[in-house]
């Protein structure tokens, strides 16, 4: 489970995330909407625990245990990853390497296996990210976070750049390693129904369009409005808001909460 | 007069002639001489202590001879080992060659002038020895050939002079070792290389250093490449020195040429080194790539590159990319200069830091903030160099893994 406790974020000396509750309970995928400059990737930041991010007040739980001020590295030993939206280029590094780097040098990993699922055979012997177009950036993050198997997922904007073509691609490997592709196939198989009690993964997904939400369930979705995060609602009806009345009335709406207080 | 006698006489006169570059160094200060090293067969070499086994590995030798084609191994002022194991290749120490053969008038200071300063002028007056590599018209070697220049003497100033000849339609790699022992601290190490790679040939040459703090570098070098043929060279120096100049000249003589140079260098506090070479292409369908990666880690390295375009329809790049990890000085002199229409020619250099991002990127995927640097450090200095053979490549990767400790 991951908590945010009136969480307070400054970056370069400015405020962008004022007083964050958030919770994500094992087996569940949080959708974060808002616009650009809201906050939303300082937020994923902050729990990934880059450490730009200043925490100046409020605390981050993971599994039970206070990560605030913990090292990035440790987190993600922890289980916490994250899908970049624009990652550097790491020149001389090659994307099987880094593979194997995500694995935390397991060597029973099937590279090759896994790269195929994302259709990134190709780009294994490739310096990370050089050259790389929008969507083959997101489907070597995904193939990162497969290997990397983490337990909370961050996802920042999979969609973007993506066309699609790719667009099941990505969307299916996102809702697979959020375990949220169940199956009846074999017999044995462990029922739908016991299956999603058991999903432990946890997911929080920036999206502007929302394509997402056609592979993955999502059990909340919450906008962030200039650092203040508000309207928990179902994901579809929030997309639905912004479509046709934009973010403008999220600000109504962040006010409306503001006088009830 | 024979023609050694002018080389004698034209070395006379240089003999106090500054370089153009580079720290100058009081040659008078050293030692020319030392007991000649006793010649150790194969066994011997495989005998060798740990200690000087290990030194020699961590430049590229391998005294097992295993996945070798040949081996040359000088200490000091003479020969300790010389032998080839495949058809069609040569190793001959110089010393040898000048007296036997008279073909090699044809190549011995061809390429460098004697008379080029005081250095070269050394080289001729008081030569201690030097290896000739041949292969014969297309020959290929199927391993590399090994050549190490070790010293052992404290304060020698050795002298040696190298010629390699890749005969029309050959191809040869060679691997290239200098090391010092480790009671050697001082001394200077001329070294002479004149390389011609002849039509359609093609000839690698990687050359790892693993000198002494003390140790001043002066290598003079040159190489003709005819129609068709490619030089490829790679240098790699992560360990100290207190001073190493170099400027290799590459003439591409006949069309379709190619010439490569790839450097790795690490320069550590109380080093200077001054890189880089120059490249004349000639004709249509020349190719040259001068490509360094250079880490200051307090030390000063100077990484030039010229590239010299006087044909249409040739093309030249230069790479050169620097990062200052604890201090010290990177200078970067990229230099193109186009003669005609119809020359394609660019540069990039960069000299910078480690980007904080990348360190973070790697740490979320769970690797600690040195991890993530010494990651990253390792792929600034793995350069991708085309057609060269596997082992090579492993030595190379090999060379800067074992720096990699120095390095952070």
């Amino acid at each position: 489970m991951l908590v945010i406790e009136d969480l307070q974020v400054e970056l370069a000396g400015k405020l962008i995330l004022k007083h964050i509750d958030m919770e994500i309970q094992p087996g569940e995928t949080h959708i974060l909407f808002g616009p650009n400059g809201s906050g939303k990737t300082s937020l994923l930041m902050t729990i990934m625990g880059f450490p730009q991010y200043k925490v100046v007040a409020g605390r981050i739980y993971f599994k039970g245990v206070d990560i605030t001020n913990m090292p990035t590295h440790e987190r993600a030993s922890m289980g916490i990853g994250m899908s970049f939206q624009r990652p550097p280029t790491l020149r001389g590094l090659k994307v099987r390497q880094l593979i194997k780097i995500c694995a935390g040098g397991r060597e029973d990993i099937d590279v090759e296996g896994m790269a195929k699922a994302v259709n990134f055979e190709d780009f294994l012997d490739r310096d990370v990210n050089d050259g790389f177009s929008g969507g083959e950036i997101k489907r070597s993050e995904l193939l990162q976070l497969m290997a990397q198997n983490p337990d909370l997922l961050l996802f920042d904007e999979p969609e973007s750049g993506v066309d699609l073509e790719n667009m099941e691609l990505v969307g299916k490997t996102i809702a697979r390693l959020l375990g949220q592709d169940f199956q009846v196939k074999v017999k044995g198989d462990k029922p739908i129904r016991q299956q999603k009690r058991e999903r432990r993964k946890m997911g929080l997904v920036i999206t502007h369009t929302g394509h997402i939400l056609d592979y993955v369930t999502a059990s909340k979705g919450q906008v962030l409005y200039d650092g203040v995060l508000s309207c928990v609602e179902n994901p579809r009806e929030i997309l639905k808001c912004i479509a046709n009345i934009g973010y403008e009335e999220c600000v109504r709406c962040i006010l409306g909460n503001n006088t009830r207080n | 007069m024979h023609i050694r006698e002018q080389y004698k006489k034209l070395a006379l006169k240089a003999k106090d002639k500054n370089a153009t570059i580079g720290e100058d160094v009081d040659l008078d200060q050293y030692e020319k001489e030392a007991p000649p090293p006793k010649p150790l067969s194969h066994e011997e070499l495989c005998a060798l202590p740990a200690i000087e086994r290990e030194l020699l590995a961590m430049a590229g030798i391998d005294v097992t001879e295993d996945g070798r084609s040949g081996t040359f191994f000088q200490k000091d002022v003479g020969v300790v080992h010389c032998n080839v194991k495949q058809e069609g290749i040569e190793v001959i120490p110089l010393r040898i060659a000048l007296e036997k053969y008279d073909w090699i008038w044809d190549y011995y200071w061809k390429l460098v002038s004697v008379d080029t300063d005081k250095y070269t002028a050394a080289a001729e007056l008081e030569l201690h020895d030097g290896y000739v590599i041949r292969a014969l018209p297309g020959a290929k070697s199927i391993y590399p050939i090994q050549a190490c220049m070790f010293m052992e003497k404290d304060n020698l100033q050795q002298n040696v002079h190298n010629i390699v000849i890749a005969e029309e339609g050959s191809e040869l790699h060679i691997i290239t070792g200098c090391a010092t022992a480790h009671t050697t601290k001082r001394g200077v190490h001329i070294g002479i290389s004149e390389f011609f790679v002849k039509k359609n040939a093609k000839l690698s040459f990687t050359m790892i250093h693993n000198w002494a703090e003390e140790m001043h570098i002066r290598p003079r070098s040159a190489a003709l490449v005819e129609e068709g043929g490619l030089f490829l060279s790679n240098y790699i120096c992560m360990k100290p020195v207190k001073s190493l100049q170099m400027y290799p000249v590459t003439h591409l003589i006949g069309p379709d040429a190619v010439a490569r140079f790839y450097s790795i260098l690490v320069g550590t506090p109380g080093s200077t080194y001054d890189v880089g070479g120059q490249v004349f292409l000639n004709h249509p369908g020349n190719r040259a790539e001068i490509v360094s990666r250079a880490i200051s880690n307090g030390g000063h390295i100077i990484a030039r590159g010229h590239l010299i375009g006087k044909s249409p329809d040739i093309k030249a790049h230069l790479e050169c990319r620097g990062l200052i990890l604890n201090g010290g000085i990177i200078h970067a002199i990229p230099e193109l200069e186009g003669h005609v229409d119809g020359v394609e020619m660019s540069h990039e250099a960069a000299v910078g830091k480690i980007a904080q991002e990348e360190i973070f990127y790697l740490m979320a995927r769970g690797l600690t903030e040195d991890e993530a640097t010494s990651t990253i450090v390792r792929g600034f200095l793995n350069v991708d160099i085309p057609g060269l053979p596997p082992q090579l490549k492993a030595e190379i990767d090999k060379a800067v893994e074992e720096s990699d400790k120095d390095v952070m």
